[in-house]
């Protein structure tokens, strides 16, 4: 299987911390690769590098052997990059298929068609098959501000997949859900991995949900990678043990 | 939603329009002037509207933009070009210096922003005033010609009051168009959340720029109305007041409300008029008026008739829930 992902040599400081000093790994077409590793290790900064939020330091990010590093959110974005947030990310007093709808939008046509043309063009449709696939239907007309914590961590998923992505990056998307829910979110995240042929990489805490969700697990501590493995592998290492999951 | 309420808005619109068009042809002069004053009030308020209401980016400039527009159609106009003429080239120069005022904001925003905004409200006073060869100086553009339309001429407060008229509907409908299309959505995402837009593959730079460029441009539009309106204008009008005052009425009848300007500029324009019985008081009351409604509603008059909505819309979804929920149990 080819490579959708490299990652070379990433560095992130700020000041005098190193959030980030020097992580590679590369994430295969298709794949679920799980990122684990105790708060403040850089999970979250490296995900930002990666999407180009933040400008790493030194390093390389490669798309299907493009180099993309430098690249803005939006440009990523349009290269079939998508991700989800840690804290609630959406647009509180747009409706639930607004939200969705702005989520597809940028995806087809130009700026010009997109001032001139039809406004929808098939944008309602795919949005409302997503709200169906999330079971958000009661809610679809809602401001999305006025949904539970759970609902609008669907949400925020169900808007990283609109534009039918190649590669999404969750930042904890089990955190906050409720048990019921999150059976349910992953047996949508599987679905659309195998169906839509989407890989993802997941930050995650919960660790019955990444062990079972993910085909590899990536741990990193202090801003490097501790272990790179399948899950069964990871959770017997002595280092990682040590460092994160405790005895 | 109710099956009526769709048509009885359109009557209602269809009301207002037809009032605005038929009511008028019995004001005298001053009432025309005052009604015509609304309507350019309304196109550049709509602007900034646009600016700040939809797409969130503050600006205290949208004044400077009126008297950029009001200076390039008084200075064409008095050296004989047609006015369209004047507000396509009111539109294209307002457009271009509002794009270029949009990059502080792609660096700052919220009152920063506001400052950065209120320096080049400064700056364009201080151009409309001092550089004389152009724009008059202090004592201004005298003598503007007010044009022909189709052959019409409009010299008389009635005709003019109607090509005002003409105009804000124009920009009404191209700015309902524009709130609806794509961009509309991408400006409220600008607004709403900037972080998540980016994310989405929105170009927020580019929206960002587009929303001040627009925004300034119709701006330009008011101006280029303005300066036949009055037939005189010299750099007071244009100060920073004129600034707040359009901020005021976007506030006033309810940022990113589309219908908010056309409030806010009603009530910037003829409150004092009606509060003038009231002789030396009426700017006091005028401000305490404006006090009591941001007090009572931040978001505007628009804000509370939102909020009432929104009430209602819970309560019928709450009986809707009662009843499943009542059906149900009976079941059971």
């Amino acid at each position: 299987m080819s490579a959708v992902l490299e990652v070379t040599d990433i560095k992130k400081s700020f000041g005098g911390i190193h959030a980030v000093s020097g992580v590679s790994f590369d994430v295969r077409e298709g794949e679920i690769l799980g990122l684990i590793g105790p708060n403040g290790c850089g999970k979250s900064t490296l995900f930002n590098c990666i999407l180009g939020q933040l400008t790493p330091s030194g390093g390389e990010v490669k798309l299907d052997g493009q180099v993309v590093t430098g690249l803005r959110p939006s440009e990523l974005n349009k290269l079939g990059v998508s991700r989800t947030f840690q804290l609630l990310q959406v647009f509180p007093k747009l409706s639930v298929r607004e939200n969705l709808i702005l989520a597809g939008q940028e995806h087809q046509g130009n700026m010009a068609s997109r001032l001139v043309g039809r406004s929808d063009a098939g944008l309602t449709d795919a949005a409302n098959q997503m709200i169906g696939f999330f079971k958000l239907d009661h809610l679809a007309e809602e401001p999305a501000g006025g949904l539970s914590y759970g609902q609008q961590k669907l949400l925020d998923a169900a808007m990283a997949f609109m534009g039918g992505p190649r590669l999404v990056l969750l930042d904890e998307p089990a955190g906050g859900v409720n048990p019921s829910m999150l059976a349910d979110l992953k047996e949508r995240l599987v679905a659309i991995n195998r169906e839509k042929n989407a890989t993802f990489v997941v930050i995650e805490h919960n660790m019955e949900f990444v062990m079972s969700l993910c085909s590899r697990v990536m741990v990193m501590a202090e801003g490097k990678v501790l272990a790179m493995g399948r899950p069964d592998e990871v959770r017997k290492n002595p280092a990682v043990i040590e460092a994160y999951l405790g005895h | 939603m109710s099956s009526y309420a769709k048509p009885l808005k359109i009557a209602l619109g269809l009301a207002v329009i037809a009032g605005l068009i038929v009511v008028p042809m019995n004001f005298n002069r001053y009432g025309l002037f005052i009604l015509s004053q609304w309507a350019v009030m309304s196109i550049a308020a709509m602007g900034l509207n646009l600016t700040l209401g939809y797409a969130g980016q503050v600006s205290l400039a949208q004044g400077a933009f009126v008297g950029i527009g009001a200076y390039a159609a008084a200075i064409m106009t008095t050296h004989g070009w047609p006015l369209p003429a004047a507000i396509l080239v009111a539109i294209v120069l307002s457009f271009a210096v509002g794009w270029v005022l949009g990059y502080p904001a792609l660096r700052v925003q919220h009152h920063y922003l506001a400052f950065v905004t209120l320096a080049f409200s400064t700056l364009a006073f201080l151009v409309f005033r001092n550089e004389s060869w152009l724009t008059g100086g202090i004592y201004g553009i005298s003598n503007i010609p007010r044009p022909h339309i189709f052959g019409i001429a409009t010299n008389k407060p009635l005709p003019f009051y109607y090509v005002c008229l003409g105009s804000l509907a124009i920009v009404s409908l191209a700015v309902w168009w524009l709130i609806r299309s794509p961009w509309g959505r991408a400006f409220m995402a600008l607004r709403e959340n900037p972080l998540r837009a980016q994310s989405l593959g929105i170009d927020t730079r580019r929206y960002t720029l587009m929303a001040f460029a627009i925004g300034s441009a119709l701006g330009g539009v008011a101006g280029a109305l303005y300066a036949p309106l009055t037939q005189y204008i010299d750099p007071v009008p244009f100060n920073l007041s004129l600034s707040l005052d359009l901020l005021m009425m976007v506030i006033v009848g309810g940022a990113g409300f589309y219908f908010g300007p056309f409030l806010g500029a009603m009530i910037a324009v003829l409150l004092p008029e009606w509060l003038r019985f009231t002789e030396g008081y009426y700017l006091m009351l005028y401000a305490v008026a404006v006090m009591l409604l941001l007090i009572w509603s931040p978001t505007g008059i628009l804000g509370i008739l939102d909020r009432y909505m929104a009430a209602r819309r819970t309560k019928a979804a709450s009986a809707l829930r009662a009843v499943a929920k009542s059906r149900l149990e009976t079941v059971q």
